[in-house]
C-alpha cells in the first residue's frame, strides 16, 4: 500500500507548550483515515504543520517521496495536498460560482490571465459548475457567500477543496456545526470522492467517525495514542477512559 | 576628530531623545489601539505653538511654560480621542490613514493662519544656554538639558507602566484587549488616558524641540516621517524599542549630515529601510 | 454567464467617455487644464489598482510618476523627442522600480508598508535634489523639446494635441485596467480583498499577485508622470514630493475606491475646485481639503462613486416601487 503522506517526528512547541510531539504517521493512499481525540489535544496544530501554515519545531512532512517541509501553503496545495477549516474561512463577497471558479482557475494555471474576462474561461466554469451541482448548490451560483446559510456554506468549504484536484483532503471538522441529519448527507458526498484522494479528517461526531472511517488515530495531549481499525479503538480501554467516556452521542 | 565625534554622537543623541519623546504616546497608542496616528506631530506642534504663545504674550518663564504644553496638549489630546478617534478604533488602517492626514491638513492651516507661515523664534532662559565643560568636552547646556528632561521622563514613565496598576492595565490592554475587558479592565478609560498621555508627552517635546527641530506650521508633516520611522524600526507598543530606534536614528542622521552632507537625509530612510527588512515586526517587534 | 463579469459597456459609462470629448469641442479654452485633469485622472487610476484592489497603502506612490516625468522628461531634453517611445520607457523604469520595491511591501503589515512607500518617495526625493545637474533640482528640469507624435501632430500652444494625446493614453490604459479587473486576475485580487487567508489554500501565491499588481500600478504612474513632462514640457522636483503623493490619494479617496471611475471622478473634482478654490486663498484650501478627508472617512466612505451608485440603487428601487 502507497504512503500518500507521512510524517516523522513532526512536533511544534509554543515556548514552554508543547502542542505537538514527536508524532509520526504515515496515510494510506486512498485512505478514509480519521483523526480523533478530546478538545485541545492538537488536531488543528497538526493539520497546520502538515499543510504549512506553522512551521514544526521538528520533525518533516513528506507528501509522497516529496519532502514538502518548509515549503508555503499555496505550493503543497500545487502538489496535491489541501485541507478545509474548522470555520468557514471563504470570500464573503464573492458569490458562490465566482468563488469556486476562481479555485479552479488557480488551479489550471489560469489566474494570472488579465486580457480576458473570466466569463470567457469556459473550462474552468464548467469544473466550477460541475463540482457545485456535486455537493447540490447549483441553485446558490450568485448568491453571496455572505449570505448563505451556514449548511450550505460547510458545503461550499468542501467545494473550494475539490475545485484544487487534491490527492490528500485533510478536512478539519467538516460537519462542525451542522445538525446530524445533514452531516451524515455531506460525509455521504465526502464518501463518493474517488478512491484515488486520501481522506483524513478530523471529527468529533463518532457516529460519522464509525460510519466513514476505515482507520482511526487517537490524538491526546499532542501525541499519537493509539492507531487502528474503528473495532480495534472502540474496544481499547485507554481510548474509552481518555475519550470515548466523554463523547456526546448525536 | 575625536572630539567632533563624540560631538556628533552627542548632539544625535540629543535629537533621538528628542525624537523619543514625541515619538512614545505614538508608539504606545499604535500598540495598544492599533491605530496609525499620522496627526501625531500635530499635538507636538500645538505643545510648541502653545509655550510661544505663552511664554511672549504672557511672560512666563520657559520651564513652567513647558509644563503648561504638557498639560493643554494632554487636554487637548483627551478632547480629540473622546470625541473623533474613538470613531475608528476598528476602522481600516487606509481610513485612520485618511482622517489622521486630513486632521493633520486642518492643523497646518489653522497654526498658518493663526501664526503665520515663518520659522518661530524662543527664548532660552539663560542658565539654558551656552556650554558645559564635561569629560573633557564642551556640551551644549541646552542638548544636556534635553536629555536630562527625557531620561527623567522615560524613567517615570517606565516606573508607571511596570509598577503601577494603572501600568499594569496598559500592559494587559496591549496584550490582549478582549481578555482584559473580560477581567474588568475598562479598556476605553485606559485608551482616554494612555492617549491624553502621550499626546501630553508629545506637546512637551514640541516645547522642548522649538530650539532644535524648530518650529512652523509644517511641523507635523515635516517630521511625521521621524516618528513613524521611530514607531516602525522600533516596535509599536514597548518603550525601549522605540528608545533605541530613536538614538539609533538620531545619531546616524545627525551623523550623516555632518559626514557626508551630499547625501545628508539619504542615510536616514536608508538605514530605515535596511531596519525594516532586517526587522519587519520592529526592533523588539510586538504589533504593527 | 451568471453573474460573472463580462466587458459589456453600461450606459452610464459610455456617456462618461463622452464628456471628454465634448469637453475639447466646448472649452477649447481650458485644453491645458483638461490635460492636466485627465493625466491626474490616470494617476489616480494607477493608485486604484494599488490601494482599492489590492488594499496596499501607499503614502509614496509620486515616486513612480516621478521616475516616469524625468525618465521621459531627460530622455526628450537629450535629443530623443519621440513621444511614444518616451512613454514606453517611462513605463519600463517605473515598473522596473516598482518591481523591485515591491518585495520589500509585500512581506510587511501596514505601518512598515506606509513607511517603506513613504521612504522610498523621500529618498528619490533627496536623489533629485541632490543630482541638480541632472535633474535640475528644485528649479526642475526644462529644456524638454517633443517631437511630433506620430511625426504630424505638433505639441502646440493650443494644447490639443497635448490634450488628445493624454485622452487617448488614458482611454487606452482604462481599457486594460477595466479588462484586468474584470479578468481571472482581478478576481484573484478581489479574493484576496475577500479572504486573504483561504487564498494560499486553493493553491495561490498572495505575493506573487500583489508583486504583479504593485508592479501594474507603479508602471502605469510612471506613463502618466512622462505625459505631464511630455505635455508640459518641464518637470518640477515636487513630481516626487509627500504633497504630490498624499493629494493622489485625496483625489482616490474622494471619488472612491475600488471602481475604477473613482480615481477619474475624484481627480476631475478635485483639480477643478482646487483651480478655483486653492488661488483664492491657498490656506483656507488646506483647511477645507482636511476637513472634506475627515468627513469622507468619517461619513461618506464610498466617495462620489459610493454615492453616485447609492443614489442609482435608490432610484431603481423607488421605480421598481412605483410601478407595483
Amino acid at each position: 500500500m502507497a504512503i500518500a503522506l507521512r510524517t516523522v517526528g513532526l512536533g511544534k512547541s509554543f515556548g514552554a507548550f508543547k502542542a505537538n510531539s514527536d508524532i509520526s504517521l504515515g496515510f494510506e493512499s486512498g485512505a478514509r483515515h480519521a483523526l480523533i481525540g478530546p478538545n485541545g489535544a492538537g488536531k488543528t496544530t497538526f493539520i497546520n504543520l502538515l499543510t504549512g501554515v506553522l512551521t514544526p519545531t521538528t520533525g518533516e512532512v513528506y507528501l509522497g517521496e516529496e519532502k514538502v517541509t518548509g515549503l508555503p501553503q499555496h505550493a503543497r496545495v500545487k502538489r496535491g495536498m489541501t485541507r478545509t477549516f474548522q470555520i468557514n474561512t471563504l470570500f464573503p463577497g464573492l458569490t458562490v460560482l465566482e468563488s469556486v471558479v476562481l479555485a479552479c482557475c488557480e488551479r489550471s494555471g489560469r489566474s494570472g490571465v488579465w486580457w480576458r474576462t473570466v466569463a470567457a474561461e469556459r473550462a474552468p466554469i464548467d469544473e466550477a459548475r460541475e463540482i457545485l451541482a456535486r455537493l447540490r448548490l447549483e441553485n446558490d451560483l450568485d448568491v453571496p457567500t455572505r449570505n448563505l446559510p451556514y449548511g450550505k456554506q460547510r458545503l461550499l468549504e468542501i467545494a473550494l477543496a475539490l475545485a484544487t484536484r487534491p490527492a490528500v483532503l485533510l478536512l478539519d471538522e467538516p460537519a462542525a456545526g451542522i445538525p446530524s441529519a445533514e452531516s451524515a448527507e455531506l460525509f455521504h458526498v465526502i464518501a463518493q470522492l474517488p478512491r484515488d484522494v486520501t481522506i483524513v479528517f478530523i471529527e468529533h461526531d463518532m457516529n460519522l467517525v464509525f460510519r466513514f472511517a476505515e482507520k482511526i488515530t487517537v490524538l491526546v495531549g499532542g501525541a499519537v495514542l493509539v492507531e487502528g481499525t474503528p473495532e480495534e479503538i472502540a474496544n481499547d480501554r485507554r481510548v474509552r477512559e481518555v475519550y470515548l467516556g466523554e463523547a456526546t452521542h448525536g | 576628530m575625536l572630539t567632533s565625534f563624540f560631538g556628533v554622537v552627542f548632539d544625535g543623541v540629543a535629537y533621538g531623545c528628542l525624537l523619543f519623546l514625541i515619538s512614545i504616546g505614538l508608539s504606545v497608542t499604535m500598540g495598544l489601539m492599533n491605530f496609525i496616528n499620522l496627526a501625531h506631530g500635530a499635538f507636538a506642534m500645538v505643545g510648541g505653538y502653545l509655550c510661544v504663545v505663552v511664554m511672549s504674550a504672557l511672560g512666563v518663564p520657559f520651564l513652567a511654560a513647558l509644563a503648561i504644553a504638557f498639560l493643554a496638549s494632554g487636554v487637548v489630546g483627551a478632547v480629540l480621542e473622546r470625541l473623533l478617534y474613538r470613531r475608528l478604533y476598528n476602522a481600516a488602517h487606509l481610513d485612520q490613514v485618511l482622517f489622521t492626514i486630513g486632521l493633520t491638513l486642518m492643523s497646518i492651516a489653522t497654526a498658518t493662519y493663526i501664526f503665520g507661515p515663518a520659522q518661530q523664534p524662543v527664548r532660552l532662559p539663560a542658565f539654558l544656554t551656552g556650554q558645559v565643560h564635561l569629560l573633557g568636552l564642551d556640551l551644549g547646556s541646552y542638548r544636556l538639558f534635553l536629555i536630562g528632561m527625557v531620561a527623567l521622563a522615560t524613567l517615570a514613565l517606565t516606573y508607571l507602566i511596570e509598577y503601577t496598576r494603572f501600568g499594569a492595565q496598559i500592559r494587559a490592554s496591549v496584550d490582549n484587549q478582549q481578555a482584559s475587558a473580560g477581567l474588568g479592565i475598562n479598556v476605553e478609560r485606559v485608551f482616554s488616558v494612555t492617549f491624553a498621555l502621550g499626546s501630553a508627552l508629545a506637546g512637551l517635546g514640541g516645547g522642548l524641540g522649538i530650539d532644535v527641530l524648530g518650529l512652523d506650521p509644517t511641523f507635523p508633516l515635516k517630521y511625521m516621517v521621524y516618528f513613524l520611522l521611530v514607531c516602525a524600526v522600533g516596535g509599536a507598543g514597548t518603550i525601549r524599542g522605540p528608545l533605541i530606534a530613536a538614538l539609533i536614528l538620531g545619531v546616524f542622521d545627525v551623523g550623516g549630515k555632518y559626514y557626508v552632507p551630499q547625501i545628508g537625509s539619504f542615510v536616514i530612510y536608508a538605514v530605515m529601510v535596511v531596519m525594516l527588512i532586517l526587522f519587519p515586526s520592529g526592533l523588539i517587534g510586538r504589533r504593527a | 454567464m451568471s453573474g460573472l463579469p463580462t466587458l459589456r459597456w453600461g450606459r452610464y459609462e459610455i456617456v462618461f467617455w463622452l464628456l471628454p470629448f465634448a469637453a475639447f469641442f466646448l472649452f477649447p479654452g481650458y485644453l491645458t487644464l483638461g490635460s492636466q485633469i485627465l493625466i491626474a485622472g490616470l494617476f489616480a487610476l494607477s493608485l486604484d489598482l494599488i490601494l482599492g484592489y489590492a488594499r496596499i497603502i501607499s503614502l509614496g506612490h509620486a515616486a513612480f510618476f516621478g521616475l516616469g516625468a524625468y525618465a521621459a522628461g531627460l530622455l526628450a531634453k537629450h535629443g530623443w523627442g519621440e513621444p511614444l517611445s518616451g512613454l514606453a520607457l517611462a513605463a519600463i523604469i517605473a515598473a522596473l522600480a516598482g518591481w523591485i520595491t515591491s518585495f520589500l511591501i509585500v512581506r510587511g503589515q501596514d505601518l512598515t508598508r506606509l513607511m517603506v512607500t513613504l521612504g522610498i518617495g523621500l529618498m528619490l526625493y533627496e536623489a533629485a535634489n541632490q543630482a541638480s545637474s541632472i535633474t535640475g533640482g528644485v528649479d526642475g528640469l526644462s529644456g524638454v523639446e517633443m517631437g511630433k507624435l506620430f511625426g504630424i501632430f505638433a505639441f502646440g500652444l493650443d494644447g490639443k494635441t497635448a490634450y488628445l494625446y493624454s485622452l487617448a493614453v488614458l482611454f487606452a490604459v482604462f481599457y486594460m485596467s477595466r479588462t484586468l479587473v474584470r479578468s481571472p486576475f482581478g478576481l484573484s485580487l478581489r479574493g484576496i480583498r475577500e479572504g486573504e487567508r483561504r487564498m494560499p489554500a486553493i493553491g495561490a501565491s498572495v505575493q506573487r499577485k500583489l508583486v504583479a499588481v504593485y508592479t501594474v500600478g507603479a508602471g502605469i504612474a510612471g506613463v502618466a508622470g512622462a505625459l505631464l513632462a511630455q505635455t508640459t514640457q518641464f518637470v518640477g522636483i515636487d513630481v516626487f514630493g509627500f504633497q504630490c503623493s498624499a493629494e493622489l490619494m485625496i483625489m482616490l479617496v474622494l471619488g472612491g475606491t475600488g471602481y475604477l471611475y473613482g480615481g477619474l471622478l475624484g481627480a476631475a473634482v478635485f483639480m477643478l475646485l482646487q483651480d478655483y478654490l486653492a488661488n483664492l486663498n491657498p490656506v483656507y484650501w488646506q483647511f477645507w481639503l482636511g476637513l472634506l478627508l475627515v468627513i469622507i472617512v468619517l461619513f461618506a466612505r464610498g466617495g462620489l462613486m459610493g454615492g453616485l451608485i447609492a443614489v442609482q440603487r435608490r432610484l431603481r428601487w423607488s421605480r421598481r416601487w412605483l410601478s407595483r
